[in-house]
């Protein structure tokens, strides 16, 4: 038993080949019997969790130095499958354990207690540049986690246990409000308790249609939080715009369960550009700090809305660069864009702590240059304090909550030419779910450094 | 340790009070429950951060039931010097729980102030969550005339995700059914409660969240006119669990809660029909071997009742049946003939137990099974402290609560024993120990070496 360990633990491969005393046929004859008998005890610890939350698997009562594959299965509300697996090898007491066991295959290899979320795919035969995310928040996410004998073909027979996990974007408590106030359109998530919160205006990239999850997860963790709808393509100019994003910040800052000096700004790709436009130019709104992931600083022409500026840069896509796959890669078109420095926004007028979370192979918008420059602009201001920088190496441009799934490349709908292409996000699954989890850590610890903690009350004493 | 004495105590909170009230225009503490969501046998880490230092505040946990009671319980802490209070890690001054109590927020919980008297705390509907609201006060001594700092709401459930519920009305057995999730198959284990009105599921629930097609028995019928067709109803629920596709036939276990256990007593005992290895274990929780043969179980009811004058009434006029049931059991012929007994048995009880003499009974059940020679069979722990009504970990401990005799209609309010702090530790360390013998007789295979 203990020879067919040793080997595959020194040597990473398919056990397939077991040494001689202890073949394939044995451990199968054993595990048949036992099958009739007692099936392997699978567990995942918490089975109800929120999605930045970790939790264990774990598989006792096998055959020693047994060949197992830990399995998850998710069925997406556009209703396709996506899956994770590891091959493991249980121990001399029969126990595989995800959290502390390596896995010697399958989506994922290594020592990888969440593996089997983060490295998670759409099942063979699905269509390409599918992406997952969660539309509906007041539900969670369910995956059923199995363990099913042996590693080749483990698929061709039925899971020996399963068990069903609940994967949650909010917390018990949380009022999820539609808004549609001063015509501002959102959702707004409060978290439990009496208050008075910090606030923050959260605002998606340039996809279209509302995306709540991370709104709902940054109210579980204390902050009231307003999924915005900004991606107005019938917004007639800019100062318009400007206004409705002055309101939206202000619905937040004027409510009752909110601080009105603690309100910040968090924003992904194109609503990272409101984020960092808002903080510069906005003489209405002062946000307490500000959250960039995928930073972009694209502002060309004065007068034009965010809207009208995504249909100018999707109209040169024409330019872009399309590689082996098919896929097209806007980074060099955008590279082209912002070296003209007219085309940027004055990040120097920026006054309160800013955060820039990039990837290094972002292959979508050239933010690490974006980064870069905006670091020069600040220094050159005399406010480089106010910044803090993270660049992830192999990461790419979609940087999710931790535990996502990773997506290199998805299908994207231009709305202008309602053209379908395949866009190429960039990052390499591994270092860019790494990068998932060690920015959402940093970002919540940069929030509640600016928004919870208190220099105001250093001030007062 | 900070032994925090008044006065200063008081200096403190004034101090602390003014500049959390600062601080409350400014910034509240950030209060978490992690997990927000857990089974009720897990472990949960309540944490207040961004609290001034050395600041008095009051941890406070409530309820409302199913039968719209409040329940609570609170502990008394003081922030360390980075503004952090960790209920896992620091001491409660004071409260409903003092000292290092990680879960004291829950199994310390008690009716408020001014609710009627001996409530208990049952989840009747297990698909639903129980809901907590924990939240953080300032100060100790009269935290309740402040709103809280901060709130947040954890989730207990019976049952975990995946779990099915299904009714039974087969072959006249009344029940119902827990199936964990997956294929299968699985142990499986009769469970049946103690002799109180109604169908509790929730035991059963949690046994199915791990790993055990569990099969709650609605048990005590008034319709059983006789010992014996009482006694193949038994038998009947036994079979139909033993058959199901998704059970291993084998391994099926039974246990059993105060007359629940008198049950499982008498079926594992005298029943022909279930053979050999079958059932494979029993758990005894307040164990109760008093059957006087040929009776049923409401019969046998009834002849208790009888010597209810004998009852002892303590000085909150609570009711404790304990002497005359020792009594009772003396003579052996009243009952049921463990030596019989042929499977592992795991007798669970409390040395405080005013209810019935279940420590007595385990001994004698100790003393029946030497003398043929079957010792090896049983294990016994006996809690010091602890009471009859040994429930599920973090439950809250009911010392005494309304009883409703049966037939009667008569209530009294009855004294089930234990002291809070103890009795909710054995629950702790007995679920624990029942999990791990159900699991070793249950799932554990010896018959697979026997096979190799």
């Amino acid at each position: 038993m203990l020879a067919v360990s040793k080997r595959c633990f020194v040597f990473p491969c398919s056990c397939r080949a077991a040494p001689p005393g202890c073949g394939p046929h044995t451990l199968g004859r054993l595990f048949s019997a036992m099958t009739q008998v007692v099936p392997p005890i699978l567990s995942v610890t918490p089975s109800r969790a929120l999605v930045d939350e970790k939790f264990k698997v774990l598989v006792e009562n096998l055959p020693p130095g047994y060949p197992v594959t830990v399995r998850s299965l998710h069925n997406s509300e556009d209703k396709h499958d996506w899956e994770a697996y590891g091959h493991y090898v249980s121990d001399h007491s029969g126990v595989v354990s995800v959290s502390e066991d390596l896995s010697y295959g399958g989506t994922y290899t290594g020592k990888e207690p969440m593996g089997l979320l983060w490295s998670m795919r759409p099942v063979p035969g699905s269509r390409p540049g599918l992406r997952l995310r969660k539309m509906n928040v007041c539900t969670p996410m369910l995956v059923t986690i199995s363990v099913h004998s042996g590693h080749e073909g483990f698929r061709d027979q039925a899971p020996l246990a399963s068990v069903l996990t609940e994967r949650w974007y909010m917390a018990p408590g949380i009022q999820r409000i539609t808004n549609n106030e001063q015509g501002v359109q959102g959702t707004l998530f409060i978290p439990p308790g009496p208050g008075p919160f910090p606030g923050l205006l959260d605002m998606w990239g340039g996809g279209g249609g509302l995306l709540e999850y991370r709104a709902a997860l940054l109210a579980s963790h204390g902050y009231v939080s307003l999924a915005l709808d900004y991606l107005r393509f019938d917004q007639e100019s800019e100062n318009l715009e400007l206004k409705y994003f002055e309101t939206a910040f202000n619905i937040i800052k004027d409510h009752p369960q909110v601080m009105s000096d603690r309100v910040g700004i968090f924003g992904l790709s194109l609503g990272s550009l409101v984020a960092v436009t808002l903080a510069a130019y906005s003489t209405i709104i002062k946000p307490c700090c500000i959250v960039c992931i995928s930073s972009n600083h694209y502002y060309p022409a004065q007068g034009s809305t965010v809207a009208s500026r995504f249909e100018g840069v999707t109209r040169q896509l024409y330019k872009a660069r399309v590689n082996e796959d098919n896929q097209v890669i806007w980074k060099d078109v955008g590279l082209e864009f912002i070296t003209d420095p007219s085309n940027i926004a004055e990040v120097g007028r920026i006054n309160c702590p800013t955060l820039l979370v990039n990837g290094c192979d972002d292959q979508n918008w050239p933010t690490v240059e974006t980064a870069e420059d905006v670091a020069r602009l600040m220094r050159e201001a005399g406010k480089e304090h106010l910044l803090s920088r993270l660049a992830y190496p192999d990461t790419g441009h979609l940087i999710e909550p931790p535990f996502s799934p990773h997506f290199r490349a998805t299908t994207f709908v231009i709305h202008s030419s309602k053209e379908k292409v395949l866009l190429l996000w960039g990052g390499k699954t591994k270092p860019h779910s790494d990068a998932q989890e060690d920015s959402w850590r940093k970002i919540l610890s940069f929030l509640q450094f600016h928004l919870y903690c208190g220099p105001c009350l250093k001030a007062k004493i | 340790m900070w032994s925090v004495t008044r006065p200063l105590l008081q200096e403190c909170t004034l101090a602390c009070y003014r500049l959390l009230s600062a601080m409350t225009q400014a910034v509240p503490p950030i209060l978490s429950i992690t997990p927000s969501r857990a089974l009720v046998d897990e472990k949960f880490q309540v944490l207040v951060e961004n609290l001034p230092p050395g600041c008095p505040v009051t941890l406070h946990s409530l309820h409302h039931s199913e039968d719209k009671d409040d329940w609570e319980a609170y502990g008394h802490y003081v922030s360390d010097h980075r503004g952090v209070v960790s209920v896992t890690e620091d001491l409660s001054f004071g409260g409903t729980y003092t000292g290092k109590e990680p879960m004291g927020l829950l199994w310390s919980m008690r009716p408020v102030p001014g609710s009627r008297e001996g409530l208990r705390l049952r989840k009747i509907n297990v698909c639903t969550p129980m809901l907590v609201n924990i939240s953080v006060h300032s100060g100790h001594e009269d935290f309740r005339d402040r709103t809280p700092l901060a709130s947040a709401l954890a989730e207990r459930w019976y049952m975990a995700p995946g779990v099915k519920r299904i009714d039974i009305n087969k072959q006249g057995v009344q029940g119902t059914l827990f199936i964990p999730p997956g294929p299968g198959p699985f142990p499986t284990l009769l469970d049946m409660w103690g002799g109180g009105v109604g169908l509790l599921e929730y035991r059963s629930a949690l046994l199915a969240s791990r790993g055990y097609v569990s099969f709650s028995l609605d048990y005590l019928r008034s319709e059983h006119l006789s010992a014996d067709v009482e006694f193949k109803y038994f038998e009947t629920a036994f079979n139909i669990i033993r058959n199901h596709p998704q059970v291993i036939p084998d391994r099926v276990g039974i246990l059993g809660i105060s007359l629940g256990s008198t049950v499982a007593f008498n079926l594992t005992a005298y029943s022909t029909i279930i053979k050999v290895n079958v059932p494979r274990c029993i758990v005894c929780i307040s164990s109760n071997h008093y059957h006087p043969p040929g009776t049923t179980l409401k019969a046998g009811f009834k002849i208790l009742s009888k010597h209810f004058h004998k009852a002892h009434f303590d000085e909150n006029n609570y009711m404790s049946w304990r002497s005359f049931g020792l009594d009772l059991i003396a003579d052996p012929s009243n009952n049921v003939e463990v030596g019989r007994i042929n499977c592992p048995m795991l007798l669970v009880n409390g040395c405080d137990d005013q209810n019935w003499p279940t420590v007595e009974t385990a001994e004698e059940v100790a003393r029946l099974l030497r003398e043929g020679g079957k010792e090896h069979l049983l294990s016994r722990l006996a809690y010091p402290g602890a009471g009859h009504l040994i429930e599920p970990p973090f439950s809250p401990h009911f010392r005494a609560t309304k009883f409703i005799i049966l037939n009667s209609k008569k209530k009294v309010i009855l004294l089930w024993g234990g002291h809070t702090k103890a009795h909710s530790d054995a629950q702790e360390d007995s679920w624990r120990k029942i999990l791990s013998f159900l699991q070793l007789h249950l799932y554990h295979s010896p018959s697979v070496k026997a096979k190799l």
